[in-house]
C-alpha cells in the first residue's frame, strides 16, 4: 500500500462576513460563518464534511477554492500556500482543483452548448484547441454516461441528472487531482442520486480523484467517504474514520444527528431509540458562547456555558471537542 | 369503513404541448386513525393526488374523473361552500413551505383565529385563547406572547408548527401532509415528526403523508403506496413494502438508497434511464423502459394492480420476490 500523503491541508480557517445595516450601512456585526477549522485530506480519499444548513460547510468548501477570501487561516495546496498566492498563480493551481455545485442548473451558462460549457476549462487553461478540443469533449462526455451526440445542445434541453453529469465533464476536462462537491445530490431524485454517486465513485478510483464531499445526507456521506468532519455553527465537533464516526459517534451533536437519520426498515426503525433536539439552531452573527451546541446539548454541564472546549484525539484520527468527553 | 376512499382518479393538466395525464386511475383508501404514505419521485402524481382530495388543482390542471369519498360522500359534488368547510373540519392539508402557505403580512395569531371564527363561529376573545393554546401543543414556547408575531420573525421549524397548528384548528379527521419536512434540516425533521406522531395519538386523525423519502416513512406509516407515472404501483403495509417488495420499482428505489446502517463498500443499485414523458406515455407498463425484470408482455399490456399476497399488491407481470437489488442492512 503506498505511504498517504497529504494533498490539502486546512489550518484554523476563519471566514468572517460583515453584516451592514442602517442607512449609511454602517458595520454592526459578523456572521461568523467559519470559525477556526483544521483538517487535512489524503490523496485519494474522501473527506466527507456534514452539518445542517448554516454550520459553514459550503463556506468552508469555497475557501479550500479560494472563491471566498478566508478572514485568517492557511490553506496549503501540493505544498503551495494558497492564502498568500497571487492571482496568477492561483489560476495555474484552480487547474488542479475544480468544483462540482448542487444545482446544476444554476451552475450551466443557459446560452452556451455543453459542448462549449465542457470545452471552456480547456480554454482557460490553454489545454487543448482545435479537432483535440473536440475529441477530449467527446471522451469526457461518455465518461459521464452522455451521448456524445448531444455535443451541441443546450442544458435546458438535459434533465437535472444529466445537467449534474456535464457539470462533472466539466469539472473533470481539466484533469484535476482534486474536487469539492458541494451537494452534488441533493437537488435529485433518488434513482438518479445512485446513478450519480455511482459515477463519482467510478471516477475517482478511474483517474485517482480526491474529494471533499459536503453533504447534509449522513447516509450518503457514509456511503462516499474514508473519513467524515461534522460541523457545528462554523466549527468542526467531531471528525474520525468513517467506521468510527458511524459505529461510535462522541460527540453528543454526531450522535443526535446520527439518531435523526431514519433509516428504511420499519422493524429496525421500531426498536431505535431517537435523541430529539430541542430548540433551532442559534444564529452564526450570535453564537452561543462556551460550547456552540451548549444551548441544545442534551448532556450540557456548567462548564460548557463558560469555556469552549478544545478539538482534542481521543484514538487515531478520531478528534472531538466536548468537555464530556476530554475533561468529564 | 374507510375514512377516505378514492376510486379510480383521472386528473389531467391541459398544456400546450398535450394533455399530461399526471394522475391516471389511481385508487386507494385511508382508514380511520390509519397513516398512508405516499412515495415517489418527482412528477409521478403524489402531490396532485394530495391536491385533488381537496380540490385544490388549478388551471390549466383540472380532476377529468373518479370519486373522492370521505365518509361515504363523495368531494367532487360538493359546492364551492361545502369544500371550503370540509377542507378545515374534515381533512387539513400541510405543505412543504410554510412561507407559501401563510400570509406575511398578517400576525399568525390572526390567521389562525380567522379559521376559528369563520368555521367554527367562535367569538373574538375564545379565538384568541384557543389559537394560544393551539401555538402551545404544537410545542411553540411562550405562545400567548407570539399571537403578534408575523411568520418571517418564525424560523422554518417553527413556521411548520404555526401551519400545523393552523391545520388542527378545526379538529380534522385526517391530515395531508405533503413533504413537510423535505426544506427542514435533520434534526428539526426528527422533531417535526415526532410532533405529528404524537398529535395523530392524542386526537386520532388519520395521515396521508407524502414523501420522496422512503426512509422517513419507515417509522411512521401504516401502510405504503409507491407511485410511478401517475399510476399506483405498489400498496402494502409498511412492514411488507420495505421487507419484500413485489414491484421491481420499489426494488430498485431500495436498493439505491445509501443506508445509515450500511458500512457502505457494496455499489448501489442504480435504476438507469428517466421516468416516462407523461404527455405520451409509452403504450405497456410505464417502468418498462428502466426495469431490469421486463418480459415481452410488458411492452404491450400495462399491468394492473394484483394482489399477490393478501393486503399486498403490485402493478407487475413479473413475480420478482427476493430479487437481490435490496441490499440487507
Amino acid at each position: 500500500m503506498p505511504v498517504s500523503e497529504t494533498l490539502l491541508e486546512v489550518r484554523d480557517l476563519k471566514i468572517h462576513f460583515p453584516i451592514h445595516s442602517g442607512i449609511i450601512k454602517r458595520r454592526t456585526g459578523t456572521i461568523k460563518a467559519v470559525d477556526g477549522v483544521s483538517f487535512d485530506i489524503q490523496k485519494g480519499e474522501t473527506l466527507g464534511l456534514v452539518g445542517e444548513s448554516g454550520c459553514g460547510k459550503t463556506t468552508t468548501g469555497w475557501a479550500v477554492l479560494q472563491l471566498h477570501k478566508p478572514t485568517t487561516g492557511e490553506i496549503v495546496f501540493n505544498g503551495e500556500n494558497l492564502t498568500k498566492a497571487s492571482s496568477g498563480q492561483l489560476l495555474k493551481m484552480r487547474r488542479h482543483m475544480q468544483m462540482i455545485f448542487q444545482d446544476p442548473g444554476a451552475s450551466l451558462n443557459p446560452r452556451m452548448t455543453i459542448g462549449e460549457i465542457i470545452s471552456e476549462p480547456l480554454n482557460v487553461h490553454h489545454l487543448a484547441s482545435g479537432s483535440k478540443r473536440q475529441e477530449r469533449v467527446s471522451y469526457l462526455l461518455e465518461k459521464v454516461g452522455l451521448n456524445p451526440a448531444f455535443i451541441n445542445r443546450y442544458p435546458h434541453q438535459f434533465s437535472g441528472g444529466q445537467r449534474q453529469r456535464i457539470g462533472i465533464a466539466r469539472a473533470l476536462a481539466v484533469e484535476p487531482e482534486f474536487i469539492v462537491c458541494d451537494e452534488p445530490i441533493s437537488a435529485l431524485d433518488v434513482s438518479i442520486q445512485a446513478q450519480i454517486i455511482n459515477l463519482l465513485q467510478d471516477l475517482q478510483a478511474q483517474f485517482k480523484l480526491t474529494f471533499l464531499f459536503i453533504a447534509h445526507d449522513l447516509s450518503v456521506v457514509r456511503h462516499i467517504s474514508n473519513r467524515v468532519a461534522v460541523m457545528y455553527l462554523g466549527k468542526i465537533v467531531e471528525i474520525a474514520n468513517r467506521d468510527n464516526l458511524y459505529e461510535s459517534p462522541r460527540h453528543p451533536y454526531t450522535q443526535a444527528l446520527l439518531s435523526a437519520v431514519p433509516i428504511p426498515d420499519p422493524v429496525k426503525e421500531r426498536k431505535r431509540q431517537h435523541i430529539v433536539l430541542g430548540g433551532d439552531l442559534p444564529s452564526p452573527a450570535n453564537p452561543p458562547a462556551g460550547c456552540h451546541f451548549h444551548t441544545r446539548c442534551p448532556l450540557v454541564m456548567e462548564k460548557c456555558k463558560a469555556a469552549e472546549p478544545p478539538l482534542v484525539s481521543i484514538g487515531p484520527g478520531h478528534q472531538v471537542a466536548c468537555f464530556k468527553v476530554s475533561d468529564p | 369503513m374507510a375514512l377516505l376512499d378514492v376510486v379510480d382518479l383521472h386528473t389531467s393538466f391541459f398544456t400546450r404541448s398535450g394533455v399530461v395525464r399526471a394522475v391516471d386511475g389511481v385508487s386507494f383508501h385511508v382508514n380511520p386513525r390509519e397513516t398512508l404514505g405516499i412515495v415517489g419521485e418527482s412528477g409521478c402524481g403524489k402531490s396532485v393526488t394530495a391536491l385533488s382530495i381537496l380540490r385544490l388543482v388549478s388551471q390549466p390542471g383540472r380532476v377529468v374523473s373518479g370519486q373522492i369519498l370521505f365518509e361515504g360522500q363523495d368531494l367532487l359534488k360538493y359546492t364551492d361552500r361545502q369544500i371550503l368547510d370540509a377542507r378545515w373540519k374534515k381533512i387539513a392539508m400541510i405543505f412543504q413551505d410554510p412561507m407559501t402557505s401563510l400570509n406575511p403580512v398578517m400576525p399568525i395569531g390572526r390567521q389562525i383565529q380567522e379559521a376559528l371564527t369563520l368555521h367554527l363561529g367562535l367569538s373574538q376573545t375564545q379565538a384568541k385563547k384557543r389559537s394560544a393554546e393551539l401555538l402551545g401543543l404544537v410545542g411553540i414556547p411562550e405562545a400567548h406572547k407570539r399571537l403578534d408575531a408575523y411568520p418571517h420573525q418564525f424560523s422554518g421549524g417553527m413556521r411548520q408548527r404555526v401551519m400545523i397548528a393552523m391545520a388542527l384548528s378545526c379538529g380534522p379527521q385526517m391530515l395531508i401532509a405533503d413533504e413537510p419536512t423535505t426544506a427542514l434540516d435533520v434534526t428539526i425533521q426528527a422533531q417535526i415528526v415526532n410532533l405529528v406522531k404524537q398529535l395523530r395519538d392524542e386526537f386520532g386523525m388519520a395521515i396521508l403523508w407524502i414523501t420522496h423519502d422512503l426512509g422517513l416513512l419507515a417509522g411512521l406509516a401504516d401502510r405504503m403506496m409507491v407511485m410511478y407515472a401517475g399510476h399506483v404501483v405498489e400498496e402494502a403495509s409498511a412492514e411488507d413494502l420495505y421487507l419484500d417488495p413485489r414491484h421491481p420499482y420499489t426494488l430498485g428505489l431500495l436498493g439505491s438508497l445509501p443506508r445509515l446502517d450500511n458500512r457502505g463498500a457494496k455499489r448501489l443499485y442504480s435504476i438507469e434511464g428517466m421516468p416516462p414523458d407523461l404527455v405520451s406515455p409509452p403504450p405497456g407498463c410505464p417502468f418498462m423502459p428502466r426495469c431490469g425484470h421486463a418480459v415481452a408482455r410488458c411492452a404491450q399490456e400495462r399491468p394492473e394492480l394484483q394482489t399477490f399476497i393478501p393486503n399486498h399488491r403490485a402493478a407487475c407481470w413479473v413475480d420478482v420476490t427476493g430479487k437481490a437489488e435490496i441490499i440487507p442492512g
